[in-house]
């Protein structure tokens, strides 16, 4: 499964790229093989504001669910709306088309906490 | 046995087992033709809805089709055919417990003195059905060891929601109102939770230990004075009794809590184990599992509830009542305002109690302790014929239904469990239920039930050897299976991002009729 | 046991595969002090006395009555087309369609019932069914909540009392607020104080109303649907599927969702079930409703197939985050509808509804003449209620005449007297004139009057 080098990771299996103040979130590949078809992808309305591991939406395959939780805090300034109408999206390019939430990243929020990518691959590798 | 599409299977002596093999059918909608049908009901005069304003008249008339009476009764005994039944064959589902349907059962239930009563008929003139809805509650209380019953509730989902109100109700009576959460097992049916939610409770998970049964220590540490009421199926998902039932129930009511059974496993225990007598507080029967009223495609089913002396004030109304006289009568409105009130309208599913009460006559008390011995022997001796091929997670004695797992047929072939379910359709078998529990990985849970012959069983364990075999010499035959169903696997992904409810009238681009 | 097929050289055979000499082993693990030592139930009843007594039981309910009762649960003809389907073994003792490739029989029937429903709400999200038409309410009412993020919801009083107690006890738990609007000496819900509550107070999820009502009484939908949307709350029809046939379906009037009891459509009235929830509302609304939906999609091949769809929306896959807890539903209960509808088709319904009506109007003439005019003066269909003095008592001296004089409305209103002495009273098409005839003698010789009888039901 792609893991992309640029990226930080959450253990939820979420991806945050940051560029400058702000970072885009999405599931990544693994996440998205495991959950199967995506059929549903539930996102937050803008200007929420949302806490490291906050659940900010559900995305849903054929066959399960899954809680989306944000790999840091911020504000939601950009949700992306293709995915209403085709959350294959998130199957076909986890980390282009498939991303889920824009964040105004809060203060001093850089997503240092999270997994780089080998320690991801790491992670994916074991479970 | 499913017959294949086109070609007829034979067996050594049996022959055909139908003219026509089952082919995909138009939908009703297309089938309609305008002017067909009619002559059932008498055309009012015309002025009879003149009475009715202008403005609640229905302006198009409802697009409904229009057939002839035996078109309608060829589309579905078609459509039937593109069914599998226990009536057809081994439905080996664990958890569902489809066992055979007693035919007589659907001959009483069609009584001309059960299926008119309308059910706010006075007590007076109801008294057959109200006594047999005495009857059955005594019996339930008998069979559970409970102190009083509701037959109210219109399914096992309903009955734990019915239970769980009550639980409430309990706590809240004693100003007890901390008590918001309700502890499952990860092992649970997911209606578990979901009535607790329901309920207004918030749900707290605990892990099973490595002999399947719930992690006694971890429960301890989950239990608290927040801690309302335990839901355990006993036996337990995985087919397995909990063993430490004592020290379960102990420990839940030490903390104040209830103990509520999910009786979906009852068939496995019937004169073994009294729910009510052991400690639980409260549980729910699956009539349509333990006492053979039949599933129907889905439902309808019942779902009883039996409840301890604790909780006999919170029990939904109307009640059946006896008088001193020996006359039954419902509870009038208001007789019992500790009652958490209706779960439903009227008093319950009558039709489908009627079937239960018939199989409870017709076993009786020793029949009913046979059907759960036969019912274990028949998992057991499976589980032993299956465990040549696939692995069996808990060793032990299972109850009525057991676990086995494809994960190293996965791990070696990379064949699944679902692919493995799909190949049995070939064999003539419905499949198991497969993925549930959430616990064990590839999971296969398979029951037999009672009224399988010793023949079957081997014939199946068989085919289910037959398949781990085909995955290691030919797995794109089971990966790729079913081949002889009506249809092969379906797009379930497009189904649900663009979901197609209902039919419309044909627009040239749709997907035309099958031939 | 009478099922069972082993012998005792069977189960001796399964023993000693394990290795076992009697059963007992397999049941060891039931810990001692819990441990049942059999049922004191009666002995095994073979199928002849079985059959025999239940006969005799049965006949013990009086269906023998000329009955006027309706209140929910009505008295249809029944195709026997509708028994000789749903009594195939393919379909009534076939599980929930969970494998598809052998389930296309009963995947169809549901969508197929979708479809019809659909097409008889004006709705196009139909649920494949719930409990009953309590439970479709009490389910209804959730949705809305949930959709949005409100917890009022406001209820006319005339909505059946089972559906909105169902719903108060559906309520409680969470805390949410079920108030009744009061009706106007029509019978139908008071507009007035339907606007009052939604200005003062909470923000309302939903209005619910009944057409016809509790009462028998159609509503001004329109109007009640205008004043929930203008006030940002939802607009649930409580209805009755036979009627829709000739009355303006819910999609129409701007309903959001519809809820019903759908035992009209070729069910029989069992005391109480299994009956048919129906669940209805537009696709603006299908990720909120509850239940199994079938949707049509294609196999491998490319071959039409039906499936179960939008399924991480139930219990199995989401837990406690589930919408209901809703698993078994009333599958072969929308299968029975289902073939009625065919059977009837769109002409037979409407028949079956005006036939309801016109009977109701020489019920309405026959009862007035005997001294019990109607309740309200709002326009009806086929259900109504009249003035009786001493209506408990009138009702139970029927009963001995032969007559089930409908429901006594206070039963349901016990804290009202304008309805304190009123029969609620149905006529359908399968009502005669000689019962109606029946009714009115009956009521006459009760009631003391007498004249003009006979030509007022002519």
């Amino acid at each position: 499964m792609e893991v992309r080098d640029d990226l930080r990771y959450s253990d939820d299996h979420e991806w945050l790229r940051v560029d400058g103040d702000v970072g885009i979130v999405g599931v990544t590949a693994y996440a998205a093989d495991q959950l199967g078809d995506i059929v549903f992808v539930e996102l937050p309305a803008t200007g929420t504001a949302l806490g490291a591991h906050q659940a900010f939406g559900v995305v849903e395959s054929v066959k399960a669910v899954s809680d989306l939780l944000s790999p840091v805090a911020g504000e939601v300034i950009e949700v992306n709306a293709a995915l209403a109408d085709r959350p294959e999206l998130v199957n076909g390019d986890p980390y282009g088309d498939g991303w889920m939430i824009r964040l105004r990243l809060a203060d001093g929020e850089s997503g240092g906490a999270l997994m780089d990518a080998d320690a991801y691959r790491e992670l994916t590798r074991a479970g | 046995m499913i017959a294949p599409r086109i070609e007829m299977e034979t067996g050594p002596d049996l022959g055909p087992r139908t003219a026509v093999g089952p082919t995909l059918q138009p939908t009703l909608m297309e089938l309609s033709r305008p002017g067909r049908g009619g002559g059932k009901i008498p055309h009012p005069p015309a002025d009879a809805l003149d009475g009715i304003p202008a403005e609640h008249r229905r302006a198009m008339p409802a697009a409904l089709p229009e057939l002839n009476e035996p078109e309608v009764i060829r589309h579905f005994v078609n459509l039937s055919h593109l069914n599998y039944s226990i009536d057809a064959g081994f439905y080996p589902l664990g958890s569902c417990t489809m066992k055979f349907n007693p035919k007589i059962n659907e001959w009483l239930a069609r009584l001309f003195g059960f299926a008119k009563l309308h059910p706010l008929a006075p007590d007076a003139v109801a008294q057959g059905s109200l006594e047999l809805l005495w009857d059955l509650e005594q019996w339930l209380c008998e069979i559970s060891g409970m102190t009083a019953v509701t037959l109210q509730p219109a399914a096992g989902a309903h009955g734990e929601l019915t239970g769980i109100l009550m639980v409430r109700a309990y706590h809240e009576a004693r100003g007890d109102h901390d008590r918001r959460e309700v502890i499952v097992p990860d092992s649970s049916h997911g209606t578990n939770p979901a009535t607790a939610s329901m309920a207004g409770f918030t749900t707290i998970t605990v892990p099973s230990d490595a002999r399947g049964g719930v992690d006694l220590d971890a429960l301890r540490a989950a239990l608290s004075p927040r801690t309302a009421a335990v839901m355990l199926t006993n036996p337990s998902t995985l087919g397995l009794f909990e063993d430490r039932i004592v020290e379960l129930l102990d420990a839940v009511h030490a903390a104040g809590a209830l103990a509520y059974m999910d009786g979906a496993n009852l068939n496995a225990v019937l004169g073994k184990f009294r729910p009510g007598a052991a400690g639980f507080d409260v549980m729910h029967f699956n009539v349509h599992k333990t006492f053979s009223t039949p599933h129907g495609g889905g439902g309808p089913g019942a779902g009883p509830v039996g409840v301890g002396e604790q909780l006999l004030p919170y029990l939904p109304s109307p009640r059946v009542l006896r008088d001193a006289d020996g006359t039954f009568r419902l509870e009038t409105p208001g007789e019992r305002p500790t009652s958490i009130g209706r779960v439903r309208a009227y008093q319950g599913s009558t039709g489908v109690l009627v079937r239960a009460y018939a199989y409870v006559c017709s076993h009786g008390g020793s029949g009913l302790v046979e059907v759960s011995e036969d019912a274990v022997l028949a998992a057991n001796y499976l589980k032993s014929r299956v465990a040549e091929a696939y692995e069996i997670p808990f060793d032990r004695p299972c109850k009525h239904e057991f676990v086995a797992s494809a994960r190293q047929i996965k791990a070696t072939t990379g064949v699944r469990t679902l692919d493995i379910a799909k190949r049995l359709i070939d064999k003539g078998y419905h499949p198991p239920t497969i993925y549930f529990p959430l616990i064990v990985d590839e999971c296969l849970l398979i029951e037999p039930t009672e009224t399988e012959s010793v023949e079957t069983l081997d014939a199946f364990a068989t085919a289910l050897v037959e398949i781990a075999t085909e995955a290691r010499d030919d797995p794109e035959l089971v990966t790729t299976a079913p081949h002889s169903a009506p249809v092969r696997r379906l797009d379930e992904a497009t189904a649900a991002r663009q979901p197609d409810l209902r039919w419309r009238p044909m627009t040239g681009a749709e997907t035309p009729c099958p031939q | 046991m009478p099922y069972g097929p082993h012998t005792g050289d069977d189960r001796a055979h399964m023993l000693r595969a394990l290795g076992l000499e009697t059963i007992e082993p397999l049941f060891a693990d039931i810990p001692a002090a819990v441990r049942a030592a059999g049922l004191d139930l009666p002995e095994p009843e073979p199928e002849l006395q079985l059959a025999a007594r239940l006969e005799r039981m049965a006949a013990r309910n009086r269906v023998d009555l000329a009955s006027f009762l309706g209140a929910g649960v009505y008295r249809h003809f029944l195709p026997p087309a509708v028994d000789q389907i749903i009594s195939r073994g393919e379909f009534y003792t076939a599980y929930t369609p969970y494998q598809p490739e052998i389930s296309q029989g009963t995947l169809q029937t549901i969508y197929e019932f979708q479809s019809l429903v659909a097409e008889l709400t004006g709705l196009d999200v139909v649920s494949a069914s719930h409990y009953d038409g309590a439970a479709a309410t009490a389910e209804a009412a959730l949705m809305a909540i949930r959709a949005t993020r409100r917890e009022r919801v406001l209820a006319s009083r005339a909505i059946h009392r089972h559906y909105l107690e169902t719903t108060q006890t559906y309520f409680q738990p969470a805390g949410l607020q079920l108030e009744e609007l009061p009706t106007l000496d029509d019978g139908t819900t008071d507009l007035a104080a339907l606007e009052r509550a939604l200005a003062d107070g909470p923000p309302t999820a939903a209005v619910l109303a009944g057409q016809p009502n509790a009462f028998g009484i159609l509503e001004p939908m329109a109007e009640i649907g205008r004043l929930a949307h203008a006030a940002g709350a939802l607009f649930v029809a409580v209805v009755e599927p036979i009627s829709l046939t000739v009355l303006a379906p819910p999609g129409a009037y701007g309903a959001d969702i519809a809820a019903g009891e759908g035992q009209p459509l070729g069910i029989a009235p069992q005391y109480g079930g299994p009956y048919l929830g129906i669940l209805a509302t537009t696709e603006a609304l299908i990720r909120q409703i509850p239940g199994r939906l079938v949707g049509r999609t294609t196999d491998l091949d490319g071959r039409r197939a039906f499936v179960m769809t939008l399924r991480a929306r139930e219990q199995d896959i989401r837990r406690e985050k589930a919408a209901s807890n809703i698993c078994t539903n009333q599958a072969l209960c929308a299968l029975a509808a289902t073939v009625y509808m065919a059977t009837l088709g769109p002409h037979g319904l409407r028949d079956v509804a005006a036939g309801g009506a016109a009977h109701a109007r020489q019920l309405e003439r026959a009862l007035a003449a005997a001294g019990a005019p109607r309740v309200h003066d709002g326009a009806y269909l086929n259900e109504f209620a009249v003035a009786v003095p001493d209506a408990a008592r009138v009702h139970a001296a029927l009963l001995d005449r032969g007559v089930l004089a409908g429901l006594p409305l206070a039963r349901w209103y016990p804290d009202d007297a304008s309805l304190r002495d009123a029969l609620l009273v149905c006529a359908t098409e399968v009502t005669t004139s000689d019962e109606i005839e029946r009714f009115g003698e009956a009521l006459a010789a009760e009631l003391g009057t007498g004249a003009g009888l006979v030509e007022a039901v002519r």
